[in-house]
């Protein structure tokens, strides 16, 4: 069953993985043995691991992707820190070991990091803002983000059972191939990306599928709110790119298995066809990430200005910009590959014209804060600090679509500085201002405010601290990936981004304060009423955390803002809306299939459910919508309390 | 209209370079000693420029109006209706679309201007070297002189280099940020680029994509040096070190990192094309990797 794996595979003589699989095997086995102990296995399994319900899986993907960000974190501290002793030296860890140790930062923040947070906030807000039950495909979705899973452990298996490619985050032929890389780390990348990209391209027509087809009555595209938008052409991203990634896997995995000649060096295999073909995937990529979070920016300006978002139609236009042209930009990612001076005008002139959208967003943006009232809350801070950082990374990322600057500055510490600044700047603060934002609505309490605040602004500081250094050292031409050097001017440059990643360090700590003390606090900070923070989409007008059918009846939407025409005819007229019939509502059953197939894909048929869809009960409706209302009918009465004191 | 905007753009550079030597001579791009990196450097300082007088005002309303417009500021102008203006929509596309046809035209005339496959004019004749990236070292071919040097590149300052490339191995670039940066070297194929060294002196060059193991140890010496000087170190590399035909190029692709660099007294005659064309093989990776007996034996086979 092992194959031809032996105890060889495990790195004996290399004290620091083995030590830090130990511990976390520890705290793994601790959880599980608690989990057991305290008899929360039934529940576990029953209502988490084989939940249909879109809310529970987005909150499974968010947690899965928030400890692989914490993961991929201390990769980024261990490959600053060999950098920081390794002038003039051989540091603490050997080529060999550092090699994976950057290629596991890479592949472990993208794809297991950023993309499942990503991911888990679409499929928690995607149906709720369209007023709607569920995903359209409620167990594919369960596999989707088991197969995640199952990518995940096998990429934080290879820390201790062989090793992980030592390839870089893109696995670049020859030096994937077998002659060069023989051991079995790029067999590890390609099957942990296969796994996981197959669930991610499910996930993505899953919700493309939603959002074209299961809109609340009355919502059509041009009344969607923004972060749906974004969703929706983040998803058609994914379906037309994830293709690619699965088909030049499958092509580096026949060269390597089975010897075919895809991209070797030798019978006619051509390398410059799989950085084509990665970067074909890749770029668009880049833009599926971004998207969700241009999304949830324009959601959070908004509700803190308290206005309507500026130019919605400028908006879409400028988001379905970035959507198709994103796609056609690939190259810039290989000026230096020599294809001459045609080629790559045409790819600067195409990447440059993604800034067009971008600044127009940033524009849309200013102008939405612009005569409203703006709240400082932790959500907003993070919104802020993405209009400096984007606008910044923004430009450098422009710089490098020159195609004679990228002469110079490509595969620089220059272009890492560019793409982190923009991938934490963007993707990675809107998680958090998502993650803040919608948290009451998932948990029904509210996140500690003042440990938000400070992770933002020790995140805010770290970032520039890291960046600006990294801008600098590769502007003084340092390479990226470096196991040593002997240049004494970079040396103080690295120094300051060690310096700067504690920095950051302190954010990422003030973040689990922050979920601790909420979660102690979490009577004082509850949320009663379904609506923390004053909201204007369909999400705010159920309950906190929403039953399981989201909706009790279906809204009927009649323009942009939905749930704020609701909520100012109640204040105006000081009544909720008429009590509906409830009727019986029909919810898609829990299934262990997604659990089962991920991991053991064999015997599926012993996930085969005889009834898909149980009735929950006119009753049952009423009465959880009846609480709602209750709460709601308090809050009415306080507003108007206010009102009369304003007044 | 451009000289108008290149007006303000000229100020900012002249900033810029003041700024420059802040940050010293360190063999990077903001050093340049060629005609070509010294363009690139302008071409990043121009267009960081034009870029920068939309970004500062940006970021500073950005800042501004979220500040202005905070909740307890009783002079702020609230305008919960302000959601659609078509004059301001106009603008906020047209900035944008302007700067990125201004950058256009530098991304057109730069890419065209600065071909790494472009010859330099000179008066000067051109010295032709050919490169083979190793694993995991540098082979430096000087087909006119039948010589070859490792890890140390010499050529005459002033006067034209003209490189072509390729790998025996794995994917690498060959880059020399303060001559005029990088392109990808890869085995099967040649790829070129045009370099000038305008004064002598020593400049620092690598591989800058990741190849492996030794990648960290994969860098270079470049030494720019007057004409007759270029002339009596051919003469010394001649008279002395071991010739590179196939059996010493079989033993030099294996996967090592030299201590110093070193020369080769003469060079089989197209050896470079026997490389290109693989007629000579490509080189050998390692003999084993971590994960089990059976891969071995594979990689023996």
């Amino acid at each position: 069953m092992l194959g031809k794996l032996s105890w060889d595979a495990i790195p004996w003589d290399q004290p620091i993985p083995l030590i830090a699989g130990g511990i976390v095997g520890l705290i793994l086995l601790g959880v599980i043995a608690w989990i057991v102990v305290r008899g929360y296995l039934p529940y576990l399994w029953r209502e988490w691991i084989t939940s249909v319900d879109h809310k529970r899986i987005g909150v499974m993907y968010t947690l899965l992707g928030l400890v692989m960000l914490l993961r991929g974190f201390v990769d980024a501290i261990m490959m600053r820190s060999q950098q920081a002793l390794a002038f003039q030296a051989g540091g603490y860890l050997p080529p060999e070991h550092y090699n994976q140790v950057f290629s596991a930062h890479g592949v472990i923040m993208i794809f297991f990091g950023a993309m499942p947070v990503v991911i888990g906030l679409m499929n928690f807000v995607v149906p709720l803002q369209l007023g709607i039950r569920d995903v359209a495909f409620p167990t594919l979705n369960s596999v989707s983000f088991w197969l995640t899973a199952a990518g995940a452990l096998l990429v934080n298996i290879s820390l201790v059972v062989g090793e992980l490619a030592r390839t870089g985050w893109l696995p670049y032929p020859p030096l994937s191939e077998v002659s060069y890389s023989p051991g079995v780390g790029p067999d590890y990348y390609v099957w942990a990306l296969q796994i996981s990209g197959i669930g991610t391209l499910m996930s993505g027509i899953n919700l493309v599928t939603t959002i074209l087809k299961m809109r609340a009555p009355g919502m059509g595209y041009f009344r969607m709110p923004m972060f749906c938008w974004a969703a929706l052409t983040s998803n058609l991203l994914i379906v037309a790119a994830f293709p690619i990634l699965t088909a030049t896997l499958a092509m580096l995995t026949l060269d390597r298995y089975l010897g075919f000649h895809f991209f070797t060096n030798e019978a006619g295999g051509n390398m410059m066809m799989f950085e084509n073909l990665i970067w074909a995937w890749d770029h668009p990529e880049v833009y599926i990430l971004l998207l969700p979070a241009l999304g949830i920016f324009s959601e959070v300006i908004s509700c803190f200005s308290g206005k309507p978002l500026f130019g919605y139609r400028s908006m879409v236009l400028a988001t379905l910009w970035i959507c198709l042209n994103g796609f056609m930009t690939w190259l810039h990612h290989f000026f230096t590959m020599g294809a001459g001076p045609g080629v790559n005008t045409a790819f600067g002139i195409s990447t440059a014209l993604i800034s067009v959208a971008t600044g127009v967003k940033v524009f849309n943006y200013i102008f939405t804060m612009y005569g409203g009232t703006i709240r400082y809350t932790t959500p907003m801070l993070w919104a802020i600090g993405f209009l400096v950082a984007f606008v910044i990374g923004g430009m450098t990322g422009v710089l490098l679509a020159v195609p004679p600057a990228d002469f110079q500055l490509h595969n620089s510490l220059f272009l890492v500085a560019h793409f982190h600044n923009v991938i934490i700047g963007s993707t990675v603060f809107g998680a958090f201002a998502g993650l803040t934002f919608w948290f009451p609505k998932a948990f029904g309490f509210k996140l500690d405010e003042r440990w938000g605040q400070r992770a933002f602004w020790f995140t805010f500081a770290g970032l520039w601290a890291t960046f600006l250094s990294l801008y600098m050292a590769g502007l003084l031409g340092m390479t990226r990936r470096m196991q040593h050097y002997d240049v004494p001017e970079w040396r103080p440059w690295v120094l300051l981004v060690r310096a700067g990643t504690v920095v950051i360090f302190l954010g990422v700590a003030c973040q689990v304060i922050q979920l601790v003390v909420s979660i102690r606090n979490r009577h004082a900070l509850r949320d009663e009423t379904g609506e923390p923070w004053d909201g204007r989409s369909l999400e705010w007008s159920t309950a906190s955390p929403p039953p399981v059918f989201n909706f009790a009846f279906m809204p009927n939407v009649e323009n942009e803002e939905p749930y704020w025409t609701i909520k100012q005819r109640a204040v105006e007229t000081q009544n909720l809306a008429q009590e509906p019939d409830y009727g019986p509502i029909h919810m898609p059953r829990n299934s262990p299939t997604g659990f089962i197939y991920a991991f053991f894909a064999t015997f599926v048929v012993f996930a085969w459910r005889d009834k898909h869809e149980y009735e929950i009960p006119a009753e049952e409706v009423a009465r959880l919508d009846r609480e709602r209302r209750t709460a709601r009918q308090a809050w009415l009465r306080e507003s108007a309390v206010r009102l009369g004191e304003s007044a | 209209m451009v000289s108008g905007l290149r007006r303000p753009a000229r100020h900012l550079t002249n900033i810029l370079f003041l700024t420059a030597p802040l940050i010293g001579c360190s063999g990077g791009p903001l050093d340049p000693h060629g005609p070509v990196a010294g363009q690139q450097r302008l071409l990043i300082f121009n267009a960081l420029a034009v870029m920068l007088a939309i970004v500062i005002p940006t970021i500073l309303a950005a800042v501004g109006f979220a500040w202005w417009f905070r909740e307890i500021n009783p002079r702020a102008k609230r305008r919960p209706d302000f959601v659609y203006s078509g004059r301001v929509e106009i603008v906020m596309w047209a900035i944008p679309l302007l700067t990125v046809t201004f950058l256009g035209g530098l991304i057109w005339t730069g890419s065209y201007a600065l071909d790494p496959g472009r010859r330099l004019e000179s008066d000067r004749p051109t010295t032709e070297v050919q490169v083979v990236a190793l694993d995991w070292k540098w082979l430096f071919i000087y087909p006119e002189q039948g010589i070859a040097s490792v890890n140390e590149l010499v050529v005459p300052a002033g006067a034209p280099v003209h490189f072509d490339m390729t790998s025996a191995s794995v994917m690498n670039t060959f880059s020399i940020p303060q001559l005029g940066g990088m392109i990808y070297v890869m085995n099967g194929m040649v790829t070129q680029i045009n370099l000038q060294a305008d004064h002598p002196g020593e400049f620092y060059g690598r591989s800058a994509h990741f190849s492996g193991d030794g990648f960290s140890d994969m860098k270079f010496t470049t030494r720019a040096v007057p004409e007759a000087e270029f002339a009596r170190w051919v003469e010394t590399v001649r008279g002395s070190g071991q010739a590179l035909d196939r059996a010493a190029y079989t033993e030099l692709m294996r996967q090592s990192v030299p201590d110093r660099p070193f020369t080769y007294r003469s060079v089989e005659h197209d050896l470079f094309a026997a490389v290109t064309t693989q007629r000579i093989p490509p080189a050998p990776g390692p003999r084993s990797g971590r994960g089990g007996p059976g891969i071995e034996e594979k990689a023996e086979r």
